[in-house]
């Protein structure tokens, strides 16, 4: 039996554990490092990445969090999540942001992409090993490069900047820039849960 | 009108369902197929922001400082609401230069405020991009009667409200997120906390029904509250409000912001209780450990040492203010 932790600083974890629930796989809230002893995949959700990387920092989060990953156990990141397992981040804006990321994969992704919120749309991304999930991107980062080990695995086609990274896998750990949680598309759990079985 | 151009209209609005469908199966195909400004991302985007703190400020300065302490967005304001109540007159929307300096200097979301029913102010505010406009009664009102028709807009809204029905009008509007309304620039709770319990305590009740089967009480709770049936069933079969719920109103100190947390709020709004206090660094910060960790005391203890008493909001009693002072009236 596969026991999913969620991170639960900020953001909506309610939402994947919800999804999680539906398919009924054990779920339980992350906030402490002693939380991670027990579970064996992690979902960084969305939210507000400076948020999560500064509380992330206060609970003494990342050491614990990068050992999980070096164990070699499945680590999904949605949006702000993605943006929290990058080395490189820039925003569209404001360019260098400076922020705490856990770095753990080797992947540059630029904040706010799209723009601002009411760019925010819905879309159809195919996804290698996944197949076709109907997803949202909510003021969603891009993932503008990918260096060994990590490949891109997933695009966005959108009508003003063309086709772009929107997935991302390096072994046991996979970003995502969307939302599954949002709509619900369960393909990517199913993925989730096998990749944790093996 | 006859019956037979009824017909037509029924007609002509099939041939629209149908072309619009062929469009997007005609998109899918070419590989784009991407919904911009749906509901959905509305919403979604305000669960995006829940166990988070959403800070008013008045400047680019004020709203960096908020950003570093680990907000989950600001709100730009041309007066804080402490300083609305002292300098009376008519309060309108920021000054859209400031809010675009904000934009641009901070990464995080940033809403803006408009007067309740002012639908020019609120187009401004999505002309220029920000990402949740609060339709506040902390403004004064331009219209006594109606609110925004929200459906009409790309951008997310929140409202205030001080029960359940009053929030279920709001989303029946089109309203993504609500808030409680507190009585804003006081720095005191009491009012939100009142807020948030009559909210509550009226869902407490539609579950109740929900789970008797007793679907005629929900019917009467509708008529009798104003609200349409089907959101009173939504409620009813949910257990929670349909949308996010935050707090706001009065909050001034990291235990006033786990205490609403504790009482079923998705996060905060801080107004004056941060800008308005003599450690605004500090209590940024702390206001957000408080809210992220409310169940878990240790943490809650550390952040309210981070701040001291002498140095809060100095707060206005509720009882000494004249009924027409009170801001949580308007917009019913």
């Amino acid at each position: 039996m596969v026991r999913v932790g969620i991170l639960a600083l900020q953001g909506d974890f309610l939402e994947h554990f919800e999804v999680l629930r539906d398919l009924g796989v054990e779920a339980v809230y992350v906030k402490k490092p002693k939380d991670l002893e027990n579970i064996d995949v992690l979902i960084i959700p969305g939210g507000e990445s400076t948020t999560i990387g500064s509380l992330i920092q206060y609970a003494g989060l990342a050491p614990a969090i990068t050992r999980f990953a070096e164990e070699g156990k499945p680590i999904l990141g949605t949006c702000a999540g993605a943006i929290l397992l990058a080395k490189k981040v820039v925003d569209r804006v404001v360019g260098e942001t400076g922020q705490f990321t856990l770095g753990l994969m080797n992947i540059a992704v630029v904040r706010n992409a799209f723009g601002r919120q009411n760019q925010s749309f819905e879309a159809v991304v195919s996804i290698e090993g996944v197949g076709e999930v109907r997803v949202a991107f909510i003021r969603a980062p891009v993932i503008s490069e990918a260096w060994p080990p990590t490949k891109i695995i997933g695009y966005v086609n959108h009508p003003a900047l063309g086709k772009v990274g929107a997935a991302a896998v390096q072994n046991n750990l996979m970003a995502l820039t969307f939302h599954p949680e949002i709509t619900g598309d369960k393909k990517i759990y199913e993925y989730l849960i096998t990749l944790a079985k093996k | 009108m006859k019956l037979i151009d009824s017909y037509v209209f029924l007609e002509k609005l099939r041939d629209l369902i149908y072309s619009l469908l062929e469009l997007r199966d005609r998109a899918k195909e070419s590989g784009y197929w991407v919904s911009e400004a749906t509901p959905l991302v509305r919403y979604g985007f305000v669960s995006m922001l829940k166990g988070g703190v959403i800070m008013d400020v008045t400047n680019v300065q004020q709203a960096e400082i908020a950003e570093d302490a680990g907000a989950v967005g600001v709100m730009v304001l041309d007066k804080l609401p402490y300083d609305v109540r002292v300098s009376g007159g008519v309060a309108r929307t920021a000054d859209l230069k400031v809010v675009q300096e904000v934009m641009n200097a901070i990464t995080i979301p940033v809403s803006a405020k408009c007067r309740i029913g002012h639908y020019e102010e609120a187009r401004l505010l999505e002309e220029i991009g920000v990402d949740l406009i609060d339709e506040s009664e902390v403004l004064t009102p331009v219209d006594e009667k109606a609110h925004i028709n929200k459906w009409l807009f790309r951008t997310p809204f929140v409202n205030g409200a001080r029960s359940l029905p009053e929030a279920l009008r709001r989303i029946y509007e089109g309203a993504s997120m609500i808030r409680t309304k507190g009585e804003a620039g006081t720095g005191n709770v009491a009012e939100a906390v009142k807020h948030m319990k009559a909210v509550n305590r009226d869902i407490a009740m539609l579950r109740g029904f929900y789970l008797d089967r007793d679907y005629e009480a929900i019917w009467v709770y509708a008529k009798e509250n104003k609200v349409p049936y089907e959101l009173a069933l939504l409620t009813a079969k949910l257990g929670r409000l349909p949308v996010i719920n935050f707090a706001a109103g009065g909050i001034a100190t990291p235990a006033d912001a786990a205490l609403m947390r504790w009482l079923g709020a998705d996060g905060v709004f801080v107004g004056s209780g941060i800008f308005k206090s003599k450690d605004p660094v500090n209590r940024a910060r702390a206001i957000v450990l408080a809210t992220t960790f409310y169940d878990d005391p240790e943490t809650v203890v550390e952040a309210q040492k981070m701040v001291s008493e002498k140095d809060a909001m100095m707060g206005i009693d509720i009882r000494t203010l004249k009924p027409e002072q009170l801001l949580q009236v308007r917009g019913d």
